[in-house]
């Protein structure tokens, strides 16, 4: 019996490596055309890498917090070994009658309240960090609908635009089938900027994994959620929280830009603002599905397949 | 089902034997009635378990069609988690082993209300039936097992389906209100002689504040899905912010409920593991008072946590610190459970038993899913775990780990006690393997996705969740294999020809349960036991 829960266990191992061999390995994210690219990745066992201040904090704790539950969880694990080994009834037929040892029971409880608090403090801090919403640099107002997002910039006049999913049959090399979107949010990368998230219908969630962004859009309120992107790239998300039928295709995608770059393309997007028309895709988008294009040709593989093999076949 | 053996070991009484429908239908008796409830809790554990299943297809791989409407998804889903917490889990621990364990434990004849105790198990019975009704009626009840409006109102689910869910929960309300009342009165009135509160057994504890965390917390769950119903059917603007209403509410509301349940859920599968570990220890259980008040104190201080399942809602900074403390404060009684039951085991002479094995595997996977808990009691933590696959792993582990395993625990403790023959041991520990393995295979890997940002309640996926997709649903593949194994033990204990002693566990089984002929007789006691 024991000898073959070994070999079960065993070949499950086994097929979970086998399994794992035929997909294909981590690869770095970058679009074509060197532009970063913030989206899940294959086989990832982490958090997407932190591309703001808040994550990173968030990625800082998490790791802290983890490490003192796997030493906790290591060390049950390590006295149920101990226990089951040396208390066998056939090591050890003569049981004790010890049911009392105030000392003992006093350590396991004044040590794990002793812990909390080491996890309590720091974890302050992040709370207070996310909720300094002073001396931003802009706020975009965001809303869900059912199913798409909209994105209202309040400073800049008429600039309001939606967000659909691209279909995943109309997916073109370089973007990401169930994240791309039609028209992204485009920020300035490395200024702070405030979400005032709300809804017009159900709940929703605004998130975003690599940015430690994330707020239920709740209609008749508005909550805000700060962010300030490191560098320029492109940001993945998706709406977290059940909102009906399409809750799994409401992507989000962010484009953080070059102060300079930003600039004109808010100024593009006003004038087109003026004459009715929807927001222009930006340029770094552009140039990332003609690189993309070129290289599916070359390769002589169709686009939509490369594309929905996800980020690390399609950013190369 | 288990008629002929107890009326064979008990022939010699001259009480009435009831025919099917007597016995079944309007039965009294807290045996017959723990039975219908440990009964029913298999079917509808089947059904739940059948969801999952069609579920983890779906999320196999990318793109896959089996459930092909949003909206079915939603309605699978929700469903799911509804059966397994109000129609598996309550009712086998609660309603089984509690109607069953309780009386004999504390050496009662009875429940203190007998024909409540029926009319208890035939609400929850009805409302198994409207659960059903939300689920496979018109387009289905898709609103998750939180029932968060705005999504549940009439606009964004229009027809009858949300109805019926809420219905059920109802009745399902109902049934635990009068079973919680009945525990009560029964614990604090028919101990017998001697059986003062600290020397009542720990499953017995751990019944009587699981009733009182029911009888708080159900009524707050009544009154906010009647303002639903309300909101839905009457025109009424509780939840609504047009008529200035507030969604938030209803989320307070839900969860000054919803975390209590989450207690209700694992303080009984407590009280089952302390009474396994004891006895396959051969010693009694370490510090007794600590494990009781560990409980207690479990059950006070959940229920001012709620607001941690709303940290990205509608909360603020200070209300985000308080809540965040007051959670993390958990963690230290239920380590005092955590490290007794590990003390009551050193110096033991351990039998490695199927319960037992079953309750070792709780230990390590409740302390996984509790080391998970602490991360995502961290507020900040929460900004990026809430609502990803992090949190359906953390749960599950908690739950389908923790209590489940429990269960099984009891039921390979506490068969023999009911019917009379024993388990097949080989074919058992066969059942805990395949499904530890199983369970770890589908939930471990749900970490990393949910790290990696993937939402919960999603039928289909980017491409990049793929690969731990696809181990998720072996390993529930696995799970389901282990459950026809356990079909086979059901077979072969219920086609057995064996006669049990009446404590077939020997000296580590010291409650009053092990005193009486194994199947316990229809009326448990000769004369009132005396506790010295």
């Amino acid at each position: 019996m024991k000898r073959s829960n070994q070999y079960l266990f065993m070949g499950l191992i086994g097929l979970a490596v086998a399994i794992a061999a035929t997909q294909p390995a981590l690869a770095d994210a970058k679009n074509a055309v060197g532009f970063p690219v913030h989206a899940p990745r294959p086989w990832e066992w982490w958090f997407q890498p932190a591309a703001s201040p808040i994550q990173k904090n968030i990625d800082w704790l998490m790791q802290f917090v983890l490490w003192l539950m796997a030493g906790v969880v290591g060390l049950v694990g390590l006295l149920l070994g101990i226990v089951i080994v040396r208390f066998r009834a056939s090591k050890n037929p003569v049981a004790s009658t010890t049911t009392h040892n105030t000392l003992i029971e006093v350590v396991w409880t004044v040590v794990p309240a002793l812990l909390l608090i080491v996890i309590f403090v720091p974890s302050l801090n992040l709370i207070y960090e996310q909720s300094n919403y002073k001396h931003s640099y802009m706020t975009v107002k965001v809303t869900g609908h059912q199913w798409y997002w909209e994105y209202d910039y309040p400073t800049a006049k008429g600039v309001d635009f939606t967000s659909y999913p691209v279909p995943d049959n109309q997916i073109k090399p370089g973007q990401i089938a169930r994240l791309s979107v039609d028209h992204p949010l485009v920020v300035p990368a490395n200024k702070k900027i405030v979400f005032k998230i709300t809804s017009s219908d159900v709940l929703h969630s605004f998130f975003i994994p690599s940015l430690g962004v994330q707020r239920y859009a709740i209609p008749g309120q508005y909550w805000k959620q700060w962010t300030q992107i490191d560098a320029p790239g492109v940001y993945y998300g998706e709406c977290n929280q059940i909102c009906g039928m399409n809750h799994d295709n409401m992507p989000i995608e962010i484009v953080a830009l070059p102060m300079k770059e930003f600039q004109a393309w808010l100024a593009e997007a006003k004038a087109d603002a003026a004459q009715g028309n929807v927001p222009p895709v930006h340029k770094y988008e552009v140039l990332a599905l003609k690189a993309a294009a070129q290289k599916a040709a070359s390769a002589g593989t169709a686009g939509i397949a490369l594309a929905s093999a996800g980020p690390a076949e399609t950013t190369r | 089902m288990s008629a002929t053996a107890l009326h064979d070991a008990h022939g010699e009484h001259a009480h009435h034997q009831p025919g099917f429908f007597r016995r079944w239908v309007m039965s009294t008796n807290h045996k017959d009635i723990g039975t219908l409830y440990i009964t029913w809790a298999i079917i509808a554990a089947i059904e739940g378990g059948v969801l999952s299943m069609i579920m983890r297809a779906q999320l196999a791989h990318p793109n896959n069609t089996l459930v092909t409407s949003g909206q079915a998804w939603n309605a699978i889903v929700t469903a799911h988690g509804l059966l397994m917490i109000f129609f598996f889990v309550m009712p086998a621990l609660i309603g089984g082993f509690g109607n069953w364990m309780v009386p004999m434990m504390i050496g009662a004849p009875d429940m203190a209300f007998p024909r409540l105790n029926n009319m208890s198990f035939w609400f929850l019975f009805m409302a198994f039936i409207f659960v059903n009704l939300g689920l496979l009626v018109g387009a289905g009840s898709g609103v998750g097992w939180t029932l968060y409006p705005p999504l549940s109102d009439i606009t964004y689910q229009p027809g009858v389906a949300t109805d019926f869910t809420l219905f059920s929960l109802h009745l399902a309300g109902i049934s635990s209100l009068l079973g919680a009342i009945n525990f009560i009165a029964t614990i604090l009135n028919m101990r017998a002689p001697g059986m003062t509160m600290h020397k009542m057994p720990l499953f017995v504890w751990s019944m009587l504040v699981t009733a009182f965390l029911l009888l708080l917390a159900i009524p707050v769950l009544a009154g906010a899905i009647t303002m639903l119903i309300m909101d839905r059917n009457f025109g009424t603007s509780f939840f609504e912010p047009a008529g200035g209403g507030d969604p938030v509410l209803f989320q307070h509301l839900f969860w000054f409920f919803g975390h209590p349940e989450v207690y209700i859920m694992i303080l009984p599968a407590f009280g089952v593991i302390s009474h396994v570990v004891s006895t396959f220890s051969k010693k009694p259980i370490f510090g007794y008072l600590g494990m009781v008040y560990a409980m207690v104190a479990i059950g006070f201080v959940g229920f001012v946590v709620w607001a941690h399942h709303m940290f990205v809602s509608g909360v603020s900074m200070d209300s985000k610190v308080y809540f965040e403390a007051a959670t993390l404060v958990i963690a230290v009684p239920t380590g005092v459970k955590v490290f007794s039951w590990i003390a009551t085991m050193w110096g033991g002479s351990i039998e490695l038993k199927t319960p037992m094995i079953w309750a070792i595997g709780f230990i390590f996977m409740f302390v996984l899913g509790g080391a998970t808990g602490v991360v995502l009691a961290n507020a900040g933590l929460d900004t990026e775990l809430h609502n990803t696959y992090f949190v359906i792993a953390h749960f599950h582990y908690v739950l389908s780990m923790g209590s489940v395993f429990a269960i099984f625990a009891g039921f390979y403790y506490w068969i023999g006690k009911m019917y009379g023959q024993p388990y097949p041991e080989a074919a058992a520990k066969l059942h805990f393997w395949l499904f530890f393995i199983g369970v770890n295979l589908t939930f471990f890997p749900q970490h990393f996705l949910g790290l990696a940002g993937m939402p919960r309640r999603y039928p289909d996926y980017p491409v990049a969740f793929a690969g731990w997709n696809y181990v998720s649903s072996v390993g529930a593949m696995i799970s389901g294999v282990s459950t026809l194994v356990f079909f086979y033990i059901l077979f072969k204990i219920f086609t057995g020809k064996q006669t049990l002693a009446a404590n077939y566990w020997g000296e580590g089984a010291t409650t009053l349960e092990w005193t009486v002929p194994s199947p316990a007789p229809h009326h448990t006691f000769e004369d009132v036991p005396v506790i010295r």
